[in-house]
């Protein structure tokens, strides 16, 4: 099937979305978060990728043998660091926002106070 | 707006995007089919220009360079942001604002021995793994990114086995900011030094070497690696070691460091 990788990103998207709609813990939002995030590396590696390609490695093929594509591998490379990143920045967020209001749910943090 | 009124909007809102998609995804030329220029034209040229056997490498700290200081930088302002947003309440004693007593004084079990066994066992292998990842980018699918975060994982088996003092003496804050101000700093300043040179920036100015994918080949490509190694783990170590002081913090546990 020539469409089922990016179905399959459709999928994540919309199930991940779902989670951090209905989540009533931050910690499940955050997660959920993380898997709208990782669709991207499978969009990213599915639009990369060459029926019959090779990786980009060139130990024994030749420079003009058929590879999958590698920008798409680098920038994948890129989205996981960055994933990392915020993910560690939003769950010191939780842990302040628990330490503040005495709760993980986000529907009781509706008031933000100063 | 109630919980079910939210459902709705969600699933209005889904529906179009899955719509949206869809159309999108009609107009990719298919699983497999990639036509993009710029892999094949990189991949026929990375080893005349930078005797790097590892093309995605080369790509990241050579073609693409530029933007990767940019990433490295997004990694460093997280890990100083959460230190900016954990430290603020750290003077405070805890039960002065610990709204969940229950977790605090609920029973843990003790570390068991089979893991403390494993994970110190797992110590040296999985740094020496580390290493090797961090410093073999040019050779092979490794990196910097992966070799520190690896790199990282050894300093937290160390916790895992329970020695939380030895753990504490591994990550004095000093060094590691240290560490973390070299990497990031060193990445820009291999760029501005081929600037100094009348280069490009970051211009790959080192000997390549002679034999493709060789640990002494590829020039700037496997020392900006190595800096981004040093960079990702020192960036770990602290960006976990935040969470986990919170949790010690929590728990009523205080090294010599925490006050």
């Amino acid at each position: 099937m020539q469409v089922f990788p990016f179905l399959v990103v459709a999928w994540i998207v919309i199930v991940g979305l779902y989670g951090v709609i209905t989540s009533r813990d931050l910690i499940h939002q955050i997660v959920c978060l993380i898997v709208v995030q990782s669709s991207t590396y499978v969009l990213l590696l599915g639009v990369g990728y060459v029926t019959g390609g090779a990786a980009p490695y060139l130990f024994d093929i030749s420079a003009h043998a058929k590879t999958v594509d590698p920008v798409v591998q680098a920038l994948a490379l890129t989205d996981v660091v960055v994933e990392a990143a915020v993910t560690a920045l939003l769950l010191s967020f939780a842990v302040q926002a628990h330490k503040r209001f005495g709760t993980l749910d986000p529907h009781e943090l509706v008031s933000l106070k100063g | 707006m109630t919980p079910r009124q939210r459902l709705w909007l969600f699933a209005l809102g889904a529906a179009g995007l899955v719509a949206c998609y869809l159309w999108a995804f009609a107009g990719l030329p298919g699983f497999g089919n990639y036509p993009g220029p710029y892999g094949p034209a990189i991949m026929s040229r990375v080893i005349a220009q930078t005797n790097a056997t590892g093309a995605v490498s080369a790509i990241n700290f050579e073609y693409r360079g530029f933007d990767t200081v940019g990433e490295e930088f997004i990694l460093f302002t997280a890990a100083a942001g959460m230190s900016v947003v954990l430290r603020r309440l750290r003077g405070e004693r805890e039960g002065q604002s610990s709204p969940a007593p229950e977790a605090a004084s609920r029973e843990r079990p003790a570390t068991s021995s089979s893991v403390r066994v494993v994970s110190l066992l797992l110590v040296g292998p999985t740094a020496v793994i580390g290493w090797w990842l961090a410093t073999h980018a040019q050779t092979n699918p490794s990196g910097g990114f992966q070799g520190g975060v690896i790199l990282a994982t050894a300093f937290f088996l160390v916790y895992l086995s329970g020695e939380f003092i030895v753990f504490r003496r591994l990550r004095p804050d000093a060094v590691l900011d240290v560490a973390e101000a070299v990497g990031a700093g060193g990445f820009a300043a291999v760029g501005v030094t081929a600037l100094a040179l009348s280069l490009p920036y970051l211009y790959n100015y080192l000997p390549l070497g002679t034999i493709p994918g060789a640990v002494s080949s590829s020039g700037t490509i496997a020392l900006i690696s190595f800096l981004v190694g040093i960079e990702v783990a020192a960036a770990f170590v602290l960006i976990i070691g935040e969470l986990l002081d919170q949790t010690l913090l929590r728990r009523g546990v205080h090294g010599e460091g925490s006050s």
